[in-house]
């Protein structure tokens, strides 16, 4: 486990020092794995051979010297949304439970550049639509911190597999909080990058005004290093951003002397747990300790954020999932004897109840009649949302909140109520639908022993900022350092 | 607005979904309620706001027309669930 708790820049030199191999680091994350999955569940699909001849062959790299790629021998988890040529990727999702990818995702590419090497890919909820990990239609996947509780999701088995120290990093995905909730829940590191920084190819699309690919580590500094290796335009991806890519991880300078936070008074409204704001509010002590300085702000449109965007959400996802026809790939029902009842029988045999539920609400807010009163109300309201962040950043660096309402829920707790689940989102949503970047970052444990997440969102394009003061914030607590015990 | 179970039957012919007769009733129930929050947003005075489809300024996204190979035909096909001579196969469209 020690190894895991290095950070990049020691195993990288000790790496060069030949102190250890790549094959060490795939060791230890398969011994691991084999400690702790039975009780995490974070795994669909484990990529041992793979792994190994990877890293067999980086070690052969390393000895004939040469340059090393960013993220050299890193063994790293995937969300199992992220396409992998010749390795299984299921969406945690019956329909997909046997699809194997014809071509890599570009972030896999770059993972590929930066010379990482994948485990396996990582439980979800089913397309990315929950928040919780019960929805996978496989297994549901355990919070490391306490087996009866979830991990968040979608990205629970990211978030898992990081915190119990399966893999080095992992990535994931963020529609309205999939990445930074399940961070928060599992005490890791968690960074949603703006949309567009970086490519959505190969990310099977579940809304794609929303979808974002971002990292899962376990302090600040990797998160940097994962960011740098994955974003920049893209051909493929027509959404992807042709912005300059800074140096993320020279930006990393533990100065925030300065630094204008913006506090949204209505993040700390009903349903924040008095030990979530306690905990977000001694962060500020440490950010003020440092020389920063932070304001109360309003962001008025808060409460209308949910209600846009599963509206908006659902609606982009009923169109994205209308590919799922059984005609190309993925299940086929055996009963049909005609092409309707293909689409219908495979459909209905093929998408677990929260998928289901909503392409129904989706199909409805987008059906004749119905389009002007949900889903062009929903773009307008979004549009008042973005304007609020706008006015709050043209006079502050960084706007702080909790990640969650609360710590993780325990498995079963809310999967008869979608409405109440949806709410647990509502301080990530409004990110989304603004398109800024932002992260969560451990500030502390609740009295339940459960971590806290701290939410540090900034403008478009400013992922550097956020790095900065996340890193800062690291540097003088020690949060980060607390592992669950297994 | 309501939902009726008469709607959700409309609404799921089309989005090519079978439903359960129990489904039919929870969903009914479900999107009642989902949707009944959301006219949370009429409370919104939304006149001349126009609406975001995309939150990043991106234009119309050109590139050179240039010819380059396509997927070969054999991985195309590795995923389908009934294929005949490179071609996806599906049961009669017309009876």
């Amino acid at each position: 486990m020690g190894l895991f708790d290095s950070k990049l820049s020691e195993i990288h030199n000790r790496l060069h020092a030949r102190d250890i191999s790549v094959t060490d680091l795939v060791d230890a994350s398969f011994a691991r794995i084999a400690e702790v999955e039975e009780r995490v569940k974070a795994f669909l699909t484990l990529d041992e051979e793979g792994a190994r001849r990877t890293a067999a062959e980086l070690d052969k790299q390393l000895a004939a010297g040469g340059e090393r790629g960013l993220l050299f021998g890193l063994p790293a988890g995937l969300k199992d949304n992220i396409v992998t040529e010749g390795l299984r990727t299921t969406c945690a999702s019956r329909f997909l439970g046997n699809y194997d990818p014809i071509y890599d995702a570009t972030v896999v590419r770059k993972l590929k550049d930066a010379q990482s090497v994948t485990i396996g890919k990582l439980n979800m909820d089913e397309f990315a639509m929950g928040g919780s990990n019960e929805n996978s239609a496989f297994h549901a996947t355990r919070n490391p911190w306490n087996a009866d509780y979830v991990p968040g999701g979608s990205s629970g088995g990211s978030a898992a597999a990081v915190a119990a120290g399966e893999v080095y990093f992992a990535l994931g995905s963020d529609t309205g909080g999939s990445i930074r909730q399940p961070a928060a829940y599992c005490g890791v590191v968690g960074l949603k990058p703006t949309y567009g920084l970086v490519s959505r190819f190969g990310l099977v699309a579940f809304a794609s005004s929303l979808d974002q690919i971002g990292p899962l580590t376990k302090n600040v500094e990797d998160a940097a290093y994962v960011l740098q290796a994955i974003a920049g335009h893209d051909e493929r991806d027509s959404t992807s951003a042709q912005v300059r890519i800074p140096d993320y991880i020279s930006a990393l300078t533990g100065d925030v002397k300065g630094l204008r936070i913006a506090v949204p008074k209505e993040y700390f409204g009903e349903g924040v747990s008095s030990e979530v704001k306690s905990a977000v509010q001694a962060s500020l002590k440490v950010f003020e300790s440092l020389g920063a300085t932070w304001e109360e702000v309003s962001l008025p449109h808060t409460e209308y954020a949910v209600a846009t965007y599963y509206l908006l959400a659902s609606s982009e996802a009923s169109s994205n999932l209308a590919r799922y026809d059984g005609v190309r790939y993925g299940v086929r029902s055996s009963d049909a004897d005609n092409l309707l009842d293909v689409y219908l029988n495979s459909r209905s045999e093929g998408f677990g109840p929260e998928v289901k539920r909503r392409i129904m609400l989706g199909t409805y807010a987008l059906s004749s009649g119905y389009y002007d009163a949900y889903y062009l109300k929903a773009q307008k309201v979004r549009t008042l949302i973005k304007r609020d962040f706008d006015q709050v950043f043209e006079n502050y660096d960084l706007i702080l909140s909790p990640t969650a309402p609360t710590t993780a829920f325990k498995l079963g707790e809310q999967v008869d109520d979608p409405l109440t689940m949806y709410l647990n989102d509502i301080l990530t949503i409004p990110v989304n639908l603004a398109g800024i970047p932002a992260i969560s970052i451990p500030c502390g444990l609740a009295s339940n022993g459960l971590p806290i997440g701290l939410q540090l969102m900034g403008r478009a394009f400013d992922e550097s900022t956020v790095l900065r003061a996340a890193h800062a914030f690291e540097q003088h607590t020690d949060h980060h350092k607390l592992r669950p015990q297994l | 607005m309501s939902i009726s179970v008469q709607d959700v039957e409309h609404v799921a012919k089309l989005a090519r979904l079978k439903l359960s007769d129990q489904e039919k009733e929870q969903f009914t129930v479900q999107l009642n309620a989902i949707l009944k929050y959301a006219e949370k947003l009429n409370e919104l005075d939304t006149e001349g706001v126009p609406p975001t489809s995309h939150v990043i300024p991106i234009a119309n996204v050109m590139r050179e027309d240039v010819v380059r190979e396509s997927l070969p035909l054999d991985k195309v096909m590795r995923n389908a669930p009934e294929e005949e001579d490179g071609q996806f196969k599906v049961p009669a469209v017309l009876e």
